[in-house]
């Protein structure tokens, strides 16, 4: 990997916060439907304040992995470990409400206004009216929306950027320890992308929040992560720093730094 | 027109949204829950889609008479006649409330459920405000057919405007088969107008 290239991805990142303990870990952790085993035994723990980009192709498990951490699905040996605790362990409800959750903009609900949306679980916890309000506005901010344009629009009269940032003030409504975003800028224009992976790093910054990232996209990995964990198949290839990712010498490491390669070459 | 018609119009069209009005409540206080479970449930779908599509295929007339010699809910008058209209009616509702709970994107269910929703909040907040349109869609087509098929009421003594058009019929008499297919269309209309109206607002 030319140094051109690998200095340019890394310049935007900036380095993670400090690392304490272990907030989700994977023991073992495998996903099996009929026959097919789509993760095998995943052992991988994520340390607080980091950010792991789960990177790997369609089918190769990440998503499964991710929707472990918030007990969307279980695994069907090894555990999950949530705050020290295993997912089984928790009340489902609980553990999601304690873990935010951003997927694809999609996933707004339609028939509620952007403030709705982001004040669905503070108003499943039962928050007072006041203290909502001032959560929602302090929240659009931080995300860059202004609440007096934007609270009372529907999703379908937001840009695909706009819903995602939504999205992501949504997720943060309730001061979760834990973010997990599935593939959550995959359907927004690359400019637009840009934007929002700018952003989710001011963020990060200001907040600190411990984020597991899934992801298809080499760049937005090498960009977001502090660590990248690698897989294929449903099996941890590889799990390491952006830095160290750019020198790996895995054949499927090497299928995915094709990717920039490729592009840097024709620059 | 005589007074005396005129009168019997009046009574016989207040009969005949009575029976409309007690039989739609009781076929949405049933088909909607009934669409619930289904959408829930996979497993009991056949059997109650099966149910209600059968009674949907037996000809409006033979279901009403097929009801005379049941007991409790059989026999002369009414009771037999919202049996039997409430029962024709499940179908259209029922299945429009599967249909709508089933339409909503997975997208946005799996949201719900990840933002710690239970499932009753993730059917009260998100499901029905969303299949609610569809829904409303179902309990429309069933209110007017159902004011039609209620003209047949007549044929076992359950009254209404059918009254009017028996009568006619035994006796050749156009202006009576009018004096109740007039007042029951305008009726049809109507539910139709408002009900539709309803369905737009709900959905701005």
């Amino acid at each position: 990997m030319p140094d051109a290239v690998a200095g340019r991805y890394l310049a935007i990142r900036r380095e993670p916060v400090d690392r304490v303990s272990a907030v989700v870990e994977f023991r073992a952790a495998s996903y099996r439907i009929g026959p097919r085993e789509i993760l095998k035994g995943l052992t991988l723990s994520i340390e607080a304040g980091e950010t792991l980009v789960l990177l790997g192709r369609s089918g190769s498990g990440k998503t499964t992995a991710l929707k472990m951490v918030n007990g969307l699905l279980y695994p069907s040996a090894g555990e999950v470990l949530v705050d020290g605790a295993p997912t089984t362990a928790w009340d489902p409800v609980r553990l999601r409400r304690h873990i935010g959750y951003v997927i694809q903009e999609i996933g707004l609900f339609p028939h509620y206004t952007v403030a709705q949306n982001v004040a669905v679980v503070p108003r499943l916890e039962s928050w007072d009216a006041e203290r909502i309000r001032a959560r929602v506005d302090a929240l659009l901010r931080q995300v860059g929306l202004d609440p007096e344009q934007f609270a009372a629009r529907y999703p379908a009269q937001l840009s695909g950027g706009q819903r995602q940032r939504v999205g992501v003030a949504r997720a943060l409504a309730a001061d979760p320890s834990v973010l997990l975003f599935d593939e959550p800028f995959g359907a927004v224009d690359p400019v637009t992308r840009l934007d929002l992976q700018k952003q989710f790093l001011a963020l990060r910054q200001d907040l600190g929040k411990t984020s597991i990232f899934v992801t298809h996209d080499v760049r937005e990995a090498l960009m977001l992560a502090t660590r990248i964990a690698l897989l294929c198949d449903g099996a941890l290839e590889l799990l390491a720093t952006p830095r160290q990712f750019l020198d790996a010498r895995g054949d499927e490491a090497q299928a995915f730094l094709e990717c920039l390669a490729w592009k840097a070459d024709r620059q | 027109m005589s007074s005396s018609l005129a009168s019997e119009i009046l009574q016989l069209t207040l009969e005949h949204l009575t029976l409309v009005l007690i039989s739609m409540s009781i076929a949405i206080a049933a088909a909607v829950p009934a669409g619930i479970l289904i959408a829930r449930r996979a497993a009991s779908r056949p059997w109650l889609l099966g149910f209600a599509n059968v009674m949907q295929t037996i000809p409006s007339l033979a279901l009403f008479g097929f009801l005379i010699p049941v007991p409790l809910i059989g026999g002369i008058g009414k009771r037999t006649a919202i049996v039997a209209l409430v029962l024709y009616a499940l179908l259209p509702i029922m299945r429009n409330t599967l249909v709508g709970i089933l339409g909503v994107d997975a997208a946005v269910r799996e949201s719900a459920v990840a933002m710690g929703m239970t499932a009753r909040q993730l059917l009260w907040r998100v499901e029905m405000p969303l299949a609610a349109r569809t829904i409303l869609a179902g309990i429309r087509v069933a209110t007017v057919t159902t004011i039609g098929t209620a003209t047949i009421a007549a044929a076992i003594g359950g009254g209404g405007l059918g009254v009017f058009i028996f009568r006619g019929i035994a006796s050749v008499d156009t202006a009576q088969i009018l004096a109740g297919a007039v007042p029951a269309a305008l009726i049809a209309l109507a539910a139709d107008g408002a009900l539709g109206w309803v369905e737009r607002r709900w959905t701005n």
